[in-house]
């Protein structure tokens, strides 16, 4: 909508010079220009050391020096989304020891539509051998430019075609964040627990805010199992989700963090791309003296609220950059869909705001961790929750999650959930992906299929 | 106190009447090459030098032309802009400032993916033939709801022309999500059928065709049909058109109706030759560009086949030098914003001229 109002606003000094155009006499003309000009050199990234796999082969420093990178972004270093690719590239790229002046060329600001094809092109016609693209809406347009560049290796994340089209140059790759979102929700729990013990808050005041994109699978899985990791620590909790309907909208994030803290919510998380949420936050609690702590997603918030941030989860693709630059390299073949967790190093929790979080509970923290890695806990045990509610029935019902999708015990609990595991056009249900008592998300492909709305979580819209 | 005896400003701006069209040229290659040398230098200064002036350059043109395919890209990009220009160079004519374009491209480029969805079945042809009909009558449709406001009840088009744009938009919305692939994701993904056959070897070369054949159809009608003279004559003075007899309600009605199809073959072109999908930012800001290209043009087709391709190959040539210099789009921005600025600019001076004090007292003591 800026570069809208931008044209827009050039369109009206064309105007108004034709439209003064018939007049005679003296006249002047004013008119303003303004220019959105936003730079910040994302060359401060924090290195996060030698993080490969000891087992993994490594390429050669010959083998490697071949190696030529494009990355495709929806965004630009400004959005926390691209900015968390952009800086896993650049430590993949110090980590190897490549040389990113020469061997990486980023293509930023690239659109859902055939200037993704284009972009893929150019960077193929460049000499690139292996292409990146971070949107879920390039998908698509990758396939077609796999199928026609078969000696370039294309890779997409949060893609979930790779299975369906087979090719032996396209691949996608995603991470179990919804393991790195319980552990998160495990600190709002805490935290919870925290304030009804200092009297702040009473039990039933336990109230979580969640600012969600879009009704996505990839969003509701985050929040569930967000809402899953808080429970477990603080019984009462409940939670409050709304939808912003965009990525990425700094202003409707802030205004939707505000409707929340006035619903009473005393803790809020979020999907979405901006630093919309953990600024409205800030400003609740150092501005309006109100308590509400922020818990972030990829971006480490501790700069932008220093008050309110707690922790942050986040999908570190260091790792993943750093097999597939290693594997390409090598000619080695790659998984056709990959999926990163806690033992490959890509989910984990950025730093603490040690503000807020207190040894004990970084100690409780690592005992789930580790539980989690060692499957002790399971993030979606269906003991866990329920789908029995009407509120809930109905949430779901718009989100056409029918009930012939899923069946429940007496109880509630899931005991059989069929996934629309490979994608199509009609979402038809495939897969029953309840298994041993757990709803085994991201085992049958990479990219989250969780879309079941739960009780104890209030969609708001 | 004296000296406040002549009430005459510092600086004021009068009209030019007399500049002949040599010099007008002139100031315009002037303006050009002055806007090039500043973005140049822009884009030195914001890379620390890493990009020299003539590195940026170089860049502009590699990124439009380096290879045969970014040649046809420029084309296609070129076309894409002009189409819409063509489209509101009528209407302006007239004094109907329609700033609709992007929103009857959009409602044309929503009705051909309609048709795509509800009638699968149709031979390749025939769906395309009925992508086309509906697209021109969905973006008609768009350009006449303003103009029989502003026929009947003289409802202000500005205004209403923007609003539908919003309207257009948040309809796309639906549609993509009513369609979407992946639930939730508000995506419809990528259509295998409605798409132009090749030419060229790109399913965008018969878009390409047809928009330059409409650049001399449009300067035909504009200039030497009756219509065409209706037009101008609405535009100059309506009490003048109504007294030779002219039915000025017909001719904004018709006219806009002409305008808004324009706008929704570009949306027909945009799905079935280039992208192949629907969403919100398919027309891309270019409804509100090609008011800058049509302008510049002084309205006249011909000259929009060199407007457009400027401004295509500014965007063009600066998203290379974005990626080149590992800068993003906010820094092409600027660059199209500066050398824009220049262009308009320069327009003003040929229009006008600025009359200082003392130069006049210098005239009339000479």
């Amino acid at each position: 909508m800026k570069k809208f109002l931008a044209i827009l606003l050039a369109a009206v000094l064309c105007l108004s010079l034709a439209a003064c155009g018939g007049n005679g006499g003296d006249e002047t003309t004013a008119a303003g220009e303004t220019t959105a000009a936003g730079e910040t050199a994302a060359a401060d990234t924090t290195a996060e050391g030698d993080t490969t796999a000891a087992s993994e082969e490594k390429a050669t420093a010959d083998q490697l020096s071949k190696l030529k990178i494009g990355i495709i972004l929806l965004h630009n270093e400004t959005v926390g989304y691209d900015e968390n690719f952009i800086n896993s590239v650049k430590n993949a790229v110090k980590n190897l020891g490549l040389d990113e002046a020469t061997q990486v060329i980023f293509k930023k600001d690239i659109p859902e539509d055939k200037k993704c094809y284009d972009a893929c092109v150019e960077l193929a016609e460049e000499g690139c051998n292996l292409i990146f693209a971070d949107s879920f809406s390039h998908e698509e347009y990758v396939i077609e430019a796999a199928k026609e560049f078969t000696d370039v290796q294309f890779f997409h994340a949060t893609g979930v075609n790779a299975k369906i089209v087979n090719l032996p140059n396209f691949h996608n790759a995603f991470a179990k964040i919804f393991e790195g979102r319980y552990l998160a929700g495990v600190v709002a729990g805490l935290k919870l627990n925290e304030l009804i013990e200092a009297g702040t808050i009473k039990e039933d005041e336990a109230k979580i805010g969640y600012i969600g994109a879009k009704p996505y699978a990839e969003v509701i899985s985050g929040y569930t199992s967000f809402f899953l990791g808080a429970r477990s620590i603080c019984p009462s909790a409940t939670m409050e989700v709304t939808y912003t309907n965009e990525w990425a909208n700094l202003a409707k994030e802030q205004e939707a963090a505000k409707k929340l803290i006035k619903d009473g919510c005393v803790i809020i998380s979020e999907h979405a791309d901006t630093d919309g949420s953990p600024m409205a936050c800030e400003d609740a609690m150092t501005k309006e003296n109100k308590t509400v702590y922020h818990i972030g997603y990829n971006i480490d918030f501790n700069d932008v609220a220093p008050t309110a941030n707690l922790v942050s989860s986040k999908i570190d693709w260091t790792p993943y950059f750093e097999h597939i630059f290693n594997g390409v390299a090598m000619g080695a073949e790659l998984e056709n869909d990959y999926c990163g967790d806690f033992t490959t190093d890509s989910v984990l929790l950025t730093e603490y705001n040690d503000k807020n979080v207190t040894d004990e509970m970084k100690a409780k923290i690592d005992e789930v961790k580790a539980d989690l890695e060692s499957g002790k806990i399971k993030v979606f045990d269906t003991s866990t929750f329920t789908v029995k509610d009407e509120s809930t029935i109905k949430t779901n019902e718009a989100n056409f999650v029918l009930a012939d999708n899923y069946k429940t015990d007496a109880d509630g609990h899931l005991t059989s959930y069929m996934a629309d595991a490979v994608a199509d056009e009609k979402y038809t249900p495939d897969t029953d992906v309840i298994k041993d008592g757990e709803f085994a998300e991201s085992s049958e492909r990479s990219a989250p299929y969780f879309n079941v709305n739960i009780d104890g979580i209030d969609v708001i819209g | 106190m004296k000296k406040a005896k002549s009430s005459e400003p510092l600086v004021r701006i009068s009209k030019r009447t007399d500049i002949s069209p040599k010099l007008s040229v002139g100031v315009r290659v002037i303006a050009i090459a002055a806007a090039f040398i500043v973005c140049a230098l822009v884009i030195t200064a914001i890379t620390n030098g890493r990009a020299m002036p003539w590195d940026v350059y170089s860049q502009m043109l590699k990124g439009a032309f380096g290879t045969v395919r970014r040649v046809k890209i420029t084309l296609r990009d070129t076309c894409a802009l002009l189409c819409l220009g063509l489209a509101l160079a009528p209407a302006f004519k007239m004094r109907f400032w329609n700033i609709g374009a992007e929103g009857q491209a959009l409602i044309g480029a929503l009705a051909s993916t309609v048709i795509i969805k509800l009638c699968p079945g149709l031979p390749w042809w025939l769906m395309l033939l009925v992508m086309l009909v509906a697209s021109v009558v969905a973006g008609a449709l768009w350009g006449v709801i303003p103009a029989a406001f502003k026929a009947t009840i003289g409802a202000n088009e500005t205004l209403f022309t923007l609003m539908m744009n919003y309207v257009a938009y948040q309809l796309v919305n639906v549609v993509c999500i009513f369609w979407e692939k992946q639930k939730g994701s508000s995506d419809i993904g990528v259509f295998d059928r409605g798409t132009l056959p090749k030419l060229f070897g790109v399913d965008y070369g018969i878009s390409i065709v047809v928009i330059l054949l409409l650049t001399a159809i449009i300067y035909v009608y504009m200039k030497y049909s009756k219509q065409g003279y209706e037009i101008s004559v609405v535009g100059e003075s309506e009490n003048t058109a109504r007294y030779i007899g002219i039915n000025v309600k017909k001719v904004i009605i018709r006219t806009m109706m002409i305008s808004g199809g324009l706008c929704g073959l570009a949306g027909f072109l945009l799905v079935s030759g280039t992208h192949h999908t629907l969403n919100t930012g398919i027309v891309g800001g270019n409804g509100f560009t090609a008011i800058i290209v049509a302008w510049l043009a002084h309205l006249n087709p011909i000259f929009m086949l060199l407007t457009s391709f400027f401004v295509s190959f500014l965007d063009i040539g600066t998203a290379q030098i974005a990626t080149s210099c590992q800068l993003n789009t906010y820094a092409s921005d600027i660059v199209v914003g500066i050398a824009l600025f220049f262009i308009l600019g320069c327009e003003f001076f040929i229009n006008y001229k600025v009359v200082f004090r003392n130069s006049k007292k210098a005239k009339e003591a000479a």
